[in-house]
């Protein structure tokens, strides 16, 4: 049985004249479905490459994606993204923003009316049905996040990639908006894959995370299954030893034995 | 806004009513009458604060021009003299008198018609090979370098070539103003399009969007404030050669107004006609930029 989501020995190289340089290298993964699954390395590991090469955005030099028994190449939106920065068209309404991704991906299944409606159920997934006449420029940076989550959970993505999603925000914004995440991977059962440089973020949202060690030509260093019930509860989990040991183990990853080093 | 439009709801329904006493009637009218002074005193100070400034520096510069052209030997008219002898000019813009004897504003439409053609020309033409230029590194390879070449050439220059090939004046003098306002147009769309973020490219692969809804979905409204500037720079062209242009074809324009008036000297009449030429080209100016500013709305916010 293959898994539902496999990255298969893919290599990315960057050529420019007559260097090359070798961004990742032999990167295998496996995603089963309704896992979380999150990537953690120091900025310029090329945690952010992977993810664009699963979203079709940058080809691979070597191997490929398989995604449900099918290679996939080009971006579509069963691997929906939410980008870093949130990429909202500022001259459409919040609204118009995800009702554009609805129109595009349920246009063959769904009536007028019933687009309009299941763009309003996303709006309200990440409560923000009372923005949904604002433009982006109205609103704040968490608020812009969430449209842009509501946007790609509009396409009921076969995989929803995010790509640091709460990188840009302040420490409070951030934690309301992973609840709201884990939230909806309970409630929508996902199968997500998110690029992140925080470990606690990382701990607390995944089932797996996967530690990418230095580039260039980065690999998987280490996989660390976390084995906590859901639902979790921040607040609980500040105390937990299995939580506590797994923030031990991602940190001492990253700052012992693959120590961040700016040569590169 | 609310304020007084309430207050006349009720103060017409008071006096609606058939059987009100005739002292209801009266009380409202004099407090919805003050309310009403203070607001437009407000209107008319804001107004007079953008409005008598440049009045006080017209009448001053009228003043030095009236002053200096007034004492005997003086080539150009004083204003004074203007008024008097192109006073049919000046109060009526819509006179016929004859077939060359028209008002000024009837001669203006003439022109504002050319340029209409020629400039909404330029705009579709210039958009389209806009986006192609901006969108294809080979398109932009073989073009851009004829495209700067071309774009220094004088309107005027197209002139005969046009004469030659339309062999006749309304379309040459079209052309002039299409070959005038086009390169802007085409160059401000090409570095608009060349600008698009690629984070709303990404967001177009993702969602799949075919070429023509990424061009009406992403590419014109990413790129509209770069298209405008382009688009008032072509208006504001394309206004000074349709004068130009009109001197050489003749026909009925303001251009040849003031060709025709040169010739028969009467010089009052060319100062009309500049203050004409500079009244419209000003309007043109604000239309497009008024348009740009509804259409680019939210766009230049981010």
């Amino acid at each position: 049985m293959t898994a539902y989501c496999r990255i298969d020995h893919v290599d990315k190289t960057y050529k420019r004249g007559t260097t090359e340089t070798c961004v990742l290298k032999e990167i295998t993964l496996d995603i089963e479905k309704g896992e979380y699954v999150s990537i953690i390395g120091h900025s310029g590991c090329g945690k952010s490459t992977l993810l664009n090469i699963v979203a079709g955005l940058t080809p691979a030099t070597n191997g490929g994606v398989i995604l449900e028994g099918r290679e996939v190449n080009d971006p579509g939106p069963d691997r929906a993204v939410v980008f870093q920065n949130h990429s909202l068209l500022p001259w459409l309404t919040v609204y118009d923003n995800v009702r554009l991704a609805v129109d595009k991906v349920c246009s063959a299944t769904k009536s007028r009316a019933e687009r309009h409606a299941w763009t309003v159920h996303n709006l309200d997934l990440v409560q923000m049905t009372h923005a949904k006449d604002k433009r982006p420029s109205e609103i704040s940076g968490g608020m812009k996040q969430r449209v842009g989550l509501a946007r790609a959970l509009s396409m009921e993505p076969k995989v929803l990639l995010l790509d640091e999603p709460f990188g840009a925000l302040d420490a409070l914004t951030r934690a309301h908006l992973q609840d709201t995440v884990m939230g909806l991977h309970q409630k929508l059962g996902n199968t997500v894959m998110m690029i992140t440089h925080d470990v606690d973020e990382a701990v607390l949202l995944s089932d797996r995370i996967i530690m990418m060690t230095n580039g260039p030509a980065a690999q998987i260093g280490e996989i660390l299954p976390v084995p906590l019930a859901r639902p979790r509860k921040r607040l609980e989990l500040v105390a937990d030893a299995t939580f506590l040991k797994c923030r031990q183990r991602v940190l001492e990853f990253l700052y012992e034995r693959h120590q961040f080093v700016e040569a590169a | 806004m609310n304020m007084p439009l309430a207050k006349s709801v009720i103060s017409a329904g008071v006096r609606s009513a058939p059987p009100a006493p005739v002292a209801a009637k009266v009380l409202p009218l004099p407090v919805k009458q003050k309310a009403m002074n203070t607001r437009a005193y407000e209107t008319l100070g804001n107004m007079a604060a953008t409005v008598v400034p440049p009045v006080v520096m017209v009448l001053l510069l009228l003043t030095v021009w009236q002053v200096l052209c007034m004492r005997p030997g003086a080539t150009l008219p004083p204003p004074s003299k203007i008024w008097t002898e192109a006073y049919d000019l000046i109060v009526d813009p819509f006179f016929v008198a004859g077939p060359q004897d028209i008002g000024l504003g009837w001669r203006v439409l003439v022109s504002l018609e050319r340029v209409a053609i020629g400039y909404g020309l330029a705009a579709v033409f210039g958009i389209a090979l806009g986006t192609l230029v901006g969108q294809s590194v080979w398109a932009m390879r073989g073009l851009d370098p004829i495209f700067q070449v071309l774009r220094t050439i004088s309107p005027l220059a197209w002139l005969p070539i046009s004469l030659a090939a339309f062999r006749d004046s309304q379309p040459s003098a079209i052309f002039v103003i299409f070959i005038t306002s086009v390169w802007p147009i085409i160059i401000n769309t090409a570095v608009g399009i060349r600008n698009i973020p690629q984070d709303y490219r990404n967001v177009a692969a993702v969602l799949r969007l075919n070429p023509l809804e990424f061009f009406w979905k992403i590419m014109i409204p990413s790129a509209a404030p770069y298209i405008f500037t382009g688009l008032r720079i072509g208006i504001g062209l394309s206004w000074l050669a349709i004068v130009a242009a009109e001197m050489l074809t003749g026909g009925v324009g303001i251009g040849f107004f003031i060709w025709d008036a040169w010739n028969s000297s009467r010089l009052p009449d060319i100062f009309i006609a500049l203050a004409y030429i500079g009244i419209v080209g000003f309007i043109l100016d604000r239309i497009v930029a008024g348009l740009a500013s509804v259409v680019t709305r939210g766009t230049a916010a981010n």
